[in-house]
């Protein structure tokens, strides 16, 4: 994957997110916005348990899911009171990326960490990568540019660039590790080398499965799963979707040599089709 | 089936309306020059010619529409700074590029009347490029997480592409007389009737996840194009081969027709999106 740099490769790391220990503290979600200089985007009150962030964004790229279950913790336990699930979400860098592949002027590209990051200095605001997102997680800041417009004519007054998680790429070049896992009081969030991850995520699932935790699984550790794996994987104690998640994501472009068979084929038939339109005269 | 909230798994896309107008005009630029270069093949001028100004003037409007649709419009010479086969965007963006600059030279050269082999040689590229540049919108779309885009990403091409080839026919039909355009009003008739058959077997293939295509403001605007396709191919086909008024309505209902569909289309990925079932349900069901 980082063949292209050569001797500046560095080895590929990410974020084991173990959300059996998360207390919704939230800490990450602020470390992130005050370290990268994320924009505020709105105060609300959702009634959703104590999440009122809501979703990942262009100006959330931490965002704590809290779900409130009349499920036993246990997998023989009673259900004795509320089961509360709390999970810090994040942009999963993958293996594939869908947002990279399909990015037209190469402002998304893959790092020498193995991360997937934005140059906002190149991208053009074209959204190809926002639907093509199998996780909804990079999306188009709609808030006002800071900068003065270069083209009064045409330039736009919001700031019209898509935004998400570097997996703090200077702080990554600066040797440290990303602002969240530094936040992260409870080490839900644990960064390192992604084969680090993965055996100590192999460990922890192994440790709660003996103690019989209820839902307990690994999510987006398999580099064999439609994106390759996650660079930022996850153990949940439930199903992905009541996380937000999805349960199988594909990237897109997996299908894309088909895709553009089938396009080369649609093309020769707009060519015989007006062909055929001159049987029988061509007045 | 759970969710989070009911919230989506995706985000929507953030297109606004000038792309699914470009699905049209780059659509209609594509197919008018293939239809041009045919009937200069053919010996018909006047449908050679017309056809050849109308893809030049909707490969002229393309690009701006395109333009007006990114957040950064300033930096819309990004798009040419790479090509990536993995982008259909990318790719797209080059076709465009060539399509727009052949022919408009093309049309330029005709209307002077001068370097009549530079002007062949830009109404071969045109043309060349002119299939593909009706057909790669819908691959465009196909290539998104948006389950009903890409479910459909075999069908959406061939959507495209009879939706391209019966607005480059209804053009026709309205800007040339009615005793040259036989072979426009035929374009017209066959695109609008296989794209609604396409648009049918579609719609049974993809089941589930293609109800966005028959709900909302998309089925609204799908049974819209059903209608003023149906309607105006039909009127082409009879009072159309006599009166120019007739061929200029059933024209301009088809035209209508092919708007209403790319719109339709468009708005069915918002809904897919929005809905968190289509996205978790076929993945559950395979993931089981």
């Amino acid at each position: 994957m980082l063949d292209s740099y050569g001797t500046e490769a560095q080895e590929r790391v990410g974020f084991f997110t173990d959300t059996s220990v998360c207390i919704g503290c939230k800490a990450c979600e602020v470390a992130c916005k005050e370290w990268n200089l994320v924009p505020e985007d709105g105060l609300v009150w959702t009634g959703e348990s104590y999440d009122n962030t809501s979703e990942l964004g262009a100006n959330t790229w931490r965002h704590v899911a809290f779900v409130e279950q009349n499920e036993p913790l246990h997998g023989d336990g009673e259900v004795d009171a509320l089961r509360w699930l709390m999970s810090s979400d994040v942009c999963k860098h993958c293996t594939h990326a869908a947002c990279l592949d399909v990015c037209p002027t190469g402002s998304l590209f893959r790092t020498e960490f193995g991360t997937v990051v934005v140059q906002e200095d190149i991208c053009n605001g074209c959204g190809y990568c926002v639907p093509a997102c199998p996780f909804g997680v990079i999306d188009k800041r709609h808030l006002p540019r800071r900068d003065a417009p270069a083209l009064p004519l045409i330039t736009k007054q919001e700031d019209g660039r898509v935004w998400k998680c570097t997996l703090c790429y200077d702080r990554l070049k600066g040797g440290h590790e990303p602002a969240c896992a530094k936040a992260c009081p409870t080490e839900s969030i644990q960064f390192g080398p992604l084969d680090d991850l993965r055996e100590r995520a192999d460990e922890r699932l192994a440790k709660l499965q003996a103690e019989d935790w209820n839902g307990a699984r690994l999510y987006g550790r398999d580099p064999d799963d439609g994106v390759g794996g996650f660079g930022a994987f996850f153990l949940l104690l439930d199903e992905p979707e009541v996380y937000g998640l999805p349960p199988d994501p594909v990237v897109t472009t997996r299908d894309l040599p088909g895709m553009y068979r089938s396009a080369a084929i649609a093309a020769g038939a707009v060519v015989l089709g007006v062909v055929a339109a001159f049987v029988g005269g061509s007045r | 089936m759970s969710s989070y909230y009911g919230r989506p798994v995706l985000k929507e896309p953030v297109w606004q309306p000038e792309i699914p107008a470009y699905f049209f005009t780059g659509g209609l630029a594509g197919a008018s020059s293939v239809l041009s270069l045919a009937a200069r093949i053919g010996g018909n001028e006047t449908l050679a010619r017309r056809s050849l100004y109308l893809g030049a003037l909707a490969d002229l409007v393309s690009p701006a529409l395109l333009i007006s649709d990114l957040g950064r419009p300033e930096r819309f010479l990004n798009m040419l700074r790479v090509f990536k086969v993995t982008s259909p965007m990318s790719v797209g963006s080059w076709i465009l590029f060539v399509s727009g600059s052949a022919t408009s030279t093309a049309a330029l050269l005709e209307w002077a009347g001068r370097l009549k082999p530079v002007k062949y040689a830009a109404e071969l590229v045109s043309s060349a490029v002119g299939a593909p540049l009706s057909v790669y919108t819908g691959t465009l779309v196909a290539d998104t997480a948006i389950p009903v885009w890409h479910e459909a990403r075999h069908e959406l091409p061939f959507l495209f592409g009879a939706s391209a080839a019966a607005s480059a026919g209804a053009a026709a039909a309205i800007a040339v007389p009615v005793a040259e355009a036989a072979p426009a009003r035929r374009l017209a008739l066959g695109g609008a009737l296989v794209e609604n058959v396409i648009m049918l077997a579609m719609e049974k293939r993809l089941g589930f996840v293609g109800e966005p295509y028959r709900e909302g403001e998309a089925g609204k605007y799908a049974k819209a194009a059903k209608a003023c396709t149906l309607g105006g191919a039909a009127l082409l086909a009879t009072l159309g081969r006599k009166s120019r008024f007739a061929a200029a309505a059933g024209g301009g209902l088809v035209l209508a027709g092919e708007a209403a569909l790319r719109w339709s289309v468009f708005k069915a990925g918002f809904q897919s999106a929005r809905d968190p079932k289509y996205t978790v349900k076929p993945q559950r069901d395979r993931h089981r």
